[in-house]
């Protein structure tokens, strides 16, 4: 199956990213297990669809696809959820800073033609 | 008393002059917020007499708000004013505005149009704010009549208890909020809103609700 070979190339293409991130020490060691873990996951569903489905069955969901669904969309959530939490402190620095360049700028400028 | 009346403005070139101006017949000190401004907004203001603050980019009007903030108290404010930059304002109210904060009655002052019957508030307009003034009442639980007015009054205690932290037109509601918060006295005096193609256009839509509510969401989860 074409799909089955397009995933498996995009996770080996995604696991070597997180690799080179690690290596830069762009994320931590945490990061590189919890993703590795991951998308290992995603390629074994892939590979074998039937036995995960028995994993899958365990906590009662139907089938191995199904559960991977299911956990990326959490997943998924999380990260846009840490993103927009991130995202509001930056601007909140940006913030400050531009304040206080603003405000400095004055001082200056009325000291200088003092 | 030292009177300081704060102007955030973005891109109101054409227009701010003639504010400061009229302004300038009633008080003495004005700062402008330019709030990286594209035009010569800032040019216009000082040119008119203002003392001019410029945000190197554009962070909204809530930062621009708290900017000017920041500098009328370093500059022994004692009443400060916050005024909107497109005209729509009136300088004749600002005596009433300030009356409560001078006779030591309350601690901060809002301006509403609603209070009064010479506003000729659009149709469309007049139920955004009203929607404005429910979703506060549901988010703070104060009832005010005019939540999205930017002509308030705050004594010196009070700008220095409220820190405005919604850059964007959310600090409407976040200063009701900290009004409910820090305890402060306020009252809400009548104003009059002097519509104009100008200001309408510059003003916000109903697209903008939705964003302001986004924001104040966004603001209680990442507090």
């Amino acid at each position: 199956m074409i799909i089955k070979i397009f995933i498996i190339l995009f996770i080996i293409f995604v696991l070597s990213r997180t690799f080179i991130r690690f290596r830069a020490k762009d994320i931590t060691i945490q990061e590189l297990v919890i993703w590795s873990i991951f998308w290992s996951s995603v390629a074994i569903a892939t590979l074998i669809p039937r036995q995960t489905d028995a994993l899958a069955r365990m906590v009662g969901v139907a089938r191995g696809a199904d559960l991977l669904v299911y956990i990326s969309i959490i997943v998924l959530f999380f990260v846009v959820f840490k993103i927009v939490v991130k995202l509001e402190k930056i601007s909140r620095d940006i913030t400050k800073i531009v304040r206080h360049q603003a405000l400095n700028d004055k001082e200056y400028k009325d000291n200088e033609s003092r | 008393m030292r009177i300081w009346v704060v102007i955030p403005a973005y891109n109101e070139a054409s227009i701010i002059g003639r504010v400061i101006k009229d302004l300038k017949a009633g008080v003495e000190n004005i700062v402008v917020v330019n709030d990286g401004s594209t035009d010569d907004t800032a040019m216009a203001a000082t040119a008119s007499g203002a003392v001019v603050i410029s945000h190197m980019i554009n962070l909204g009007q809530g930062a621009a708000l708290q900017t000017g903030i920041d500098f009328a108290l370093k500059n022994e404010a004692d009443i400060i004013i916050t005024f909107d930059g497109d005209g729509q304002h009136q300088v004749g109210d600002i005596e009433n505005v300030i009356k409560p904060l001078i006779l030591g009655e309350v601690d901060v002052v809002l301006g509403s149009r609603f209070l009064v019957s010479s506003s000729q508030v659009p149709t469309l307009r007049r139920l955004l704010l009203r929607f404005a003034t429910l979703v506060t009442k549901i988010y703070t639980g104060l009832v005010v009549t005019d939540t999205h007015n930017g002509f308030r009054a705050f004594s010196k205690y009070a700008a220095e208890k409220i820190e405005i932290r919604q850059n964007g037109m959310a600090h409407a509601s976040e200063i009701i909020e900290q009004i409910k918060r820090q305890n402060l006295k306020f009252k809400e005096v009548p104003i009059t809103i002097r519509y104009t193609a100008y200001s309408l256009a510059k003003g916000q839509h109903l697209g903008d609700s939705f964003k302001i509510f986004w924001d104040l969401i966004i603001g209680r989860i990442s507090r």
